[in-house]
């Protein structure tokens, strides 16, 4: 593989390392199935896309993405907790409404940045080989943003967080507003998905409104991955498996799509992504089922 | 001073599967008594603690605590008020949490809960000092995680947490039930001590006859969504188990079996 192509899996994997942490926080803090993120990565890619084009300064618009992305999980959780409708599918209404939005953010399917200023545009003349500038610049980004997240998980809110997701009876009985924290929850995740959005959108010079199908899959990858292949004892350690799980999956993806005897193609990626949390969900219980069966 | 004022709480109204589990309740607890509550299944005592602590609305009546009437609040508004230890050990405790993680949660009950750290050092210390009177060890253990531990030892810290803060009242829902007899009486004995020590306003559900009477200050039995009968003070000095079926029987006017209340 080519340091070009093996980059190229690095910042995608950088990318996804943020969907991986709102991923993270639905279905591992908050045991919320979230499928609003097929929606709201494409949304933080479209709102960023479209107000750089009008001429905002790109870190204002990808800060207004990451709180679009709030807002469409804000709603989501508010349909299950205020209005109790079925967590999974008060997502999936939240995501079908979001295709409408977000061809109505950008007005067409789709919007590109050619020659406008985004947030890697200032680094853009870095003496460096150029396939190393995003990756390079995106690793801050995830830096920042996992520093902030496990501090978040580790406060009071955090740790209250939590309780609600694992045992939100004595959660409650601690005095702690469960339905709240569940907004706040699914908000935080999905704010964390639309500044990703935001940011591939800016990598790749375009965003479209179909560019979010599959991100949920490719997450719970992420989680699953990382958490197969490292510690979870603590939650710095457990997200920071995530994140990895996330870079590793795009590598693997990309080593798969290099070797031409596979005959795979890139049109092949959700149906592969879908095998594999399949096969990673059910790897573990298979171990289980062959010792029981030896112990018979 | 708890003050519960005709509470009625039905399940299931107008269905064919009504079910009246409370019928106009009233009780007095004066503040730093211990009461315990006994009753065959059904006659309401879960649901009657429920409705103490929020989990369950009523449909009439009042809860006053210190005179502040609470009766629409929820679960976890109440939790400044009223502090609680489930019957079941998983349910007190998050398991995927550490024991001090499980610490640091109850010590926020009833407080607000912000972005400072929740695990500082000065609260380790408080954790460890009261771990450290459990005898268990578990002191050394505060980054374990709460599933390692047995049954009566999440219990015995659920009961730590539960008077971490200050409560009005504190209810214990047939916490010594699911555990071994052995353990069954260290947790008894713990929770006795903790109530006298912090001079607690108390109310224990119980499936044990005996033990109600062992333990606390006053009695009560439930029946069909009411108290069947409360004793305390020197009526209750030297009352036996058979008394209290034959107490059961005279305000009742019906035979229960020591079994039924066993079994409930």
């Amino acid at each position: 593989m080519s340091s070009i192509a093996f980059f190229g899996a690095v910042e995608s994997g950088l990318l996804f390392g943020l969907v991986a942490f709102g991923v993270f926080i639905a279905f591992r803090v908050l045991d919320f199935p979230d499928l609003t993120v097929d929606g709201s990565f494409p949304l933080g890619a479209a709102v960023a896309a479209t107000l750089i084009v009008t001429g905002w300064n790109p870190w204002l618009a990808t800060a207004m993405a990451m709180v679009a992305g709030c807002m469409a999980g804000a709603v989501t959780a508010w349909l299950n907790v205020r209005l109790q409708i079925l967590n999974l599918l008060a997502s999936i209404l939240t995501m079908i409404a979001l295709y409408s939005i977000n061809l109505r953010i950008m007005g067409k399917p789709n919007v590109a940045l050619l020659g406008d200023e985004t947030v890697f545009t200032p680094f853009e003349n870095w003496d460096i080989p150029f396939y190393l500038i995003n990756p390079i610049i995106l690793s801050g980004f995830v830096l920042v943003v996992y520093l902030l997240f496990v501090r978040f998980m580790t406060s009071e809110l955090g740790l209250a967080m939590r309780a609600t997701g694992v045992n939100a009876k004595m959660a409650r009985a601690n005095g702690v507003h469960t339905g709240r924290l569940t907004i706040l929850g699914v908000a935080v995740a999905n704010g964390m998905v639309g500044l990703a959005g935001a940011l591939f959108a800016q990598s790749q010079g375009t965003a479209d409104v179909t560019m979010g199908v599959g991100t949920i899959v490719i997450g719970l990858a992420a989680v699953i991955g990382g958490e197969a292949i490292l510690s979870t004892r603590t939650i710095a350690r457990w997200i920071f498996a995530c994140l990895i799980g996330a870079i590793l999956y795009r590598l693997a993806i990309a080593v798969a799509l290099n070797a031409d005897w596979i005959g795979l193609k890139a049109q092949d990626l959700n149906l592969i992504t879908a095998v594999l949390v399949t096969l990673a969900i059910v790897m573990p219980r298979m171990k289980l089922l062959k010792r029981k069966g030896g112990q018979a | 001073m708890i003050q519960v004022e005709q509470l009625a709480v039905t399940f299931g109204a107008g269905t064919p599967l009504e079910n009246r589990a409370l019928r106009g309740l009233n009780l007095t607890i004066p503040e730093g008594q211990f009461v315990t509550v006994i009753g065959s299944n059904g006659a309401g005592k879960s649901t009657f603690l429920n409705a103490l602590a929020g989990e369950v609305l009523a449909d009439q009546g009042k809860i006053l605590i210190d005179d502040q009437d609470v009766t629409r609040w929820p679960t976890n508004k109440r939790a400044g008020l009223v502090a609680r230890v489930f019957q079941d050990p998983l349910a007190g405790t998050c398991e995927a949490l550490t024991i001090e993680e499980n610490m640091a949660l109850a010590l926020k009950r009833g407080l607000g809960r912000g972005l400072s750290r929740s695990i500082r050092h000065e609260y380790q210390e408080i954790f460890k000092e009261r771990l450290a009177r459990l005898g268990l060890g578990l002191e050394k253990r505060l980054g374990d995680r709460m599933g390692l531990l047995s049954g009566g030892q999440r219990q015995a810290v659920s009961l730590l947490m539960a008077t971490l803060q200050p409560m009005k009242i504190l209810l214990l829902d047939e916490h010594t039930a699911a555990l071994d007899p052995k353990t069954a009486a260290f947790v008894l004995e713990l929770t006795k001590n903790i109530i006298e020590e912090q001079n607690l306003t108390a109310l224990m559900v119980t499936h044990s006859m005996r033990q109600a009477l062992d333990v606390g200050d006053r009695t009560l039995m439930l029946h069909e969504g009411n108290i069947a009968f409360d004793v305390e003070g020197a009526e209750r000095e030297g009352l036996d188990v058979p008394d209290l079926l034959a107490l059961f029987s005279k305000t009742k006017g019906e035979e229960l079996s020591d079994d039924s209340l066993l079994l409930g």
